[in-house]
Order: structure tokens, then sequence, then C-alpha cells
């Protein structure tokens, strides 16, 4: 019955979202459907907070690897809640402020740092070791130079150039791989519907 | 001279480090200006969709982003609602992801003060909801459904702008600002696609390549990617306007530029160092 009654929750629902394109008549079954998944999602979010928690309590209980940086997410995670909640959370109030003044300039930080982090990357592995290693290398100065100022300041066709990089050879590689996830897509969905793929049970046979 | 190669092959990585820091914050400090050339592509596609939409239309402008990808697509925001609004077009907009709202907000509320719109009338923030593309469904339907209330938590039924807008079909255009899914792509599929719509964007420069697919198709009608799309952008946004105020991603390209150029500096001295090392293995044998 453990396994029965989740597989033929996923097939009944699966059949309906699919069947909602083709027949007008479980077109309904399908919205609701969608509302529960929305209701769903917004719960999840609650249990991530929760587990949040749980780990974080869990890691200074036990002085587990890096624990003194949890009482700071902790502590950050209470301030925003409260502030959110006895003050509210438009523009101008302590919510808003602290999210504009702190959160956002550090979340910020943190993804500039991957500009070191490249340069650093580039210098080291960066080699033209192959015929192939090279034209990646050649394209990879055209489209950067491309993408700047100084590109079209050095020579004006630099920038038309990495446009047909982008628009032609990329285009080709991304559509190859984005027709490919997709057919796996579909392939895993109709597998989890028809009871195939159970993987994401929980390791359930 | 193998020596001093060698070395050179060795760097020690805070000098990287120390050397990237210089080459962004030197021209910022200096205030660098480069001219930008706008050429026809992405960028000034969808400037021209969004000129030709006539005053009074409605464009939903998602903000699909957080802080960490905010020195890019903050730039665009700010860029589009100038346009937007210089032009009269309401503005619908709401959030994919979480933190998204209150980025979109600031931008909306700094370019509607200084151009002297209302909220309510000309914008409206209806926030964030959970879901992605089936969020988007949903809204495809009926939007009060999914928002009744806005991101301040009044209704929307009472609300100018939202008059008449019940479903997406309603309204004249999408734009995502987006730095991953969800985001343009789930926009595309699940709005352009299915209620005919059309659909333009911005992302960081990582992420353009992979929506190059979707404007060879039509399906995405112009996408600004990374700095350089915003500060395309904020280019073809001030001609005409007199005293502009200063672009800040039209600052940031020259940064961006000087950048560049020193990462390819690293590159070039990597592959001399290799190939000298290859070298000299190669005589040894």
């Amino acid at each position: 019955m453990r396994l029965a009654i989740p597989l033929m929750i996923t097939f009944v629902a699966g059949m309906i979202m699919i069947l909602q394109f083709f027949v007008p008549a479980t077109q309904p079954m399908g919205d609701s459907l969608q509302e529960w998944y929305m209701i769903v999602a917004s719960a999840a979010i609650f249990l991530g907070a929760v587990n949040l928690i749980q780990v974080h309590t869990h890691k200074i209980r036990f002085k587990l690897k890096n624990w003194k940086y949890s009482p700071v997410t902790l502590i950050g995670f209470a301030v925003m809640i409260i502030t959110g909640l006895v003050f509210g959370i438009e523009a101008d109030l302590p919510f808003d402020y602290l999210f504009q003044q702190m959160v956002a300039p550090m979340a910020a930080t943190m993804f500039s740092l991957l500009a070191f982090f490249v340069a650093s990357a580039a210098f080291r592995a960066f080699r033209a070791s192959n015929w192939r290693a090279t034209l990646l290398l050649i394209s990879a100065f055209v489209v950067m130079l491309g993408r700047v100022p100084i590109g079209s300041m050095i020579w004006n066709k630099i920038p038309l150039i990495s446009e047909w990089i982008m628009q032609y050879p990329n285009m080709a590689g991304q559509r190859a791989v984005m027709i490919g996830a997709a057919m796996g897509m579909v392939a895993t969905s109709l597998r989890m519907i028809f009871g195939v793929e159970r993987s994401y049970l929980g390791g359930a046979d | 001279m193998s020596t001093f190669i060698e070395k050179l092959g060795n760097l020690d990585r805070r000098v990287i480090f120390v050397l990237m820091a210089l080459a962004v914050i030197i021209p910022l400090a200096l205030r660098m200006n480069l001219p930008i050339p706008i050429d026809q592509g992405p960028s000034m596609d969808l400037y021209n969709m969004i000129d030709a939409l006539p005053e009074g239309s409605r464009v939903l402008l998602s903000f699909d982003y957080d802080p960490s990808t905010m020195p890019e697509l903050q730039p665009m925001a700010i860029a589009l609602v100038q346009q937007l609004m210089t032009k009269d077009i309401k503005i619908v907009s709401m959030a994919l992801w979480p933190m998204g709202v209150s980025l979109g907000n600031e931008a909306l509320i700094a370019v509607s003060d200084s151009l002297g719109r209302e909220e309510y009338v000309d914008w409206v923030n209806l926030g964030y909801k959970t879901g992605g593309g089936v969020l988007i469904v949903r809204l495809g339907s009926d939007i009060k459904s999914v928002f009744p209330v806005d991101y301040d938590g009044n209704s929307i039924d009472d609300m100018p702008v939202m008059q008449g807008v019940n479903k997406l079909g309603d309204l004249d255009m999408i734009i995502s600002l987006s730095a991953g899914e969800p985001g343009i792509e789930t926009w595309v599929m699940m709005a352009g696609d299915r209620y005919n719509l059309p659909v333009g964007g911005g992302c960081t420069a990582v992420s353009a390549p992979q929506l190059y697919p979707f404007l060879a198709t039509g399906q995405l009608i112009g996408l600004l990617g990374g700095l350089k799309g915003a500060g395309d952008y904020e280019t073809m946004v001030r001609v005409g306007v007199e005293n502009p105020p200063p672009g800040i991603a039209i600052a940031g390209m020259a940064a961006q530029s000087v950048a560049h150029l020193v990462i390819m500096l690293f590159i070039i001295i990597g592959n001399i160092a290799y190939l000298s090392e290859k070298k000299r293995k190669g005589g040894a044998k």
C-alpha cells in the first residue's frame, strides 16, 4: 500500500495534466491541480524555514564543523522575520531598509567575488593545449572583447563577429542541449507517470 | 629568461586578485566613460518593440532575480521602467523570485517619483507568489485569483491600472528580468507560446547564450544580456533626454572593459608559460 498509493496519485495527476491539453472536460481538474500545486509549494517554504532552524540548532548543540556561523544565520533569520511581522514589508520600513542596506549589498558582493575566481581559474586552466582548446580560446577572446566598448575601439568589426559567434555556433550547441534535455524530461516524466521510475519515492522498490 | 617565464606562470593568486580589484576600482574611481556603440541587435529589438507600443498599453514586468545579480539586472530594470513610464505605458509588475519584489519596487518608486507617475494609476507591484510555470499558467486564466491584493495588501479590483486586466491575454507585452529559472524561459514557454504574447527580457551575461535559440525563433523579441545589455539600453533611453541622470551600467562598462583586458592578459601570460614549459620539456627529452 505504501508504494501503491503514491504511484496511483502520480499516475492520476500526471494523466490529468496531459489530458487537459486534449480533452476540454478535464480542464477544470487540471486547474484544480495547479492551484493545489501552488498551495503545496507555499507550504514548502514554511517547511524550509523549519528545516533551516533545525539544521543550525543541531550544529550549534553538537558544535559541528563551522558551527560558529550558525548563530549568525539564526539571528539574521529571526531579525528579518520579526521586523517583517512587526513593521510590515512595505518600502521605507525597517524590513525593507535591512533588505536594501544589508541583504542586497552582501549578496551582490558574494556574486562579485566570482570575477576574482574567474580571473585566477582562467590564468591557470585556460590553455591552448590542442586545436580545439585554441579555437575555444580565440572565440572566448572575441566574445569578451565584443561585449565591452573597448572591443569596438580596437576594431569595429569585433562586436559583429562576437554576435555572429553567439547567433550561430553558440545557438546550434544550445539548441542541441535544449532538445536533448527536453526529450530526456519527457521520457523521465512518462517513466514516473507509469511507475517505472520510482527514485522520487525515496528509494522505495 | 625561462626562469622569469616560469615565475610568471606560477604567479601567486593574490597578485591576480589585487590586479583584478585595481582593474575594477580605478575606472570607477576615475569615472571613466567609454562610448557605447549601439548596433542592430537583441537590445535594440527590445527597445524598438516597446517604442512601437501605443500610449496606454499595459506591460507585465516580472522581476525574476535576487540581489546577487543586481549589479547587472537592476540598471536594466531602471532603464526599462524609465522608457515605459516616459511613453505612458502602464506597468503591472510582479516577481517569480521572492527577493525580486523589493528590488523591482525600488526601481519603480525611484523612476515613478522622478517622472511624477502615480502608483495604482500608472503602475502596480503585485508582489511574489511561488509556483513558477504553474503560476504563469494560472495568471493566463485569472490574474485576480492569484493576486487578489498587491504587494502592499490593497485590493487590485479598485486600481485604475488593473481595469480591464483579468488575464495575461489582456496585456500587450511581457518583460522578464531574469537571473535563472523560473525566468525568461518559463515566460516564453508558459505565456508567450500559449497566449501568443510578445516576450522580451534581460538576463545575466552568463545566461544570455542559453536564450539565443528563443531569439532566433522569434519567441523572444529582444534580449538585454548582462551589463552590456544594460549599458546599451541606458544609452538608448537617454537619447534626446536633456541632462539625463548618470547611467549605472554605462559607468560599469569602462570597469568591465579593463577587467576583461586584464583577464585576457592573464590568459596570455598563462599560455606563454605553458608553451615555454612544454618546449623546455620537449627539449629535455
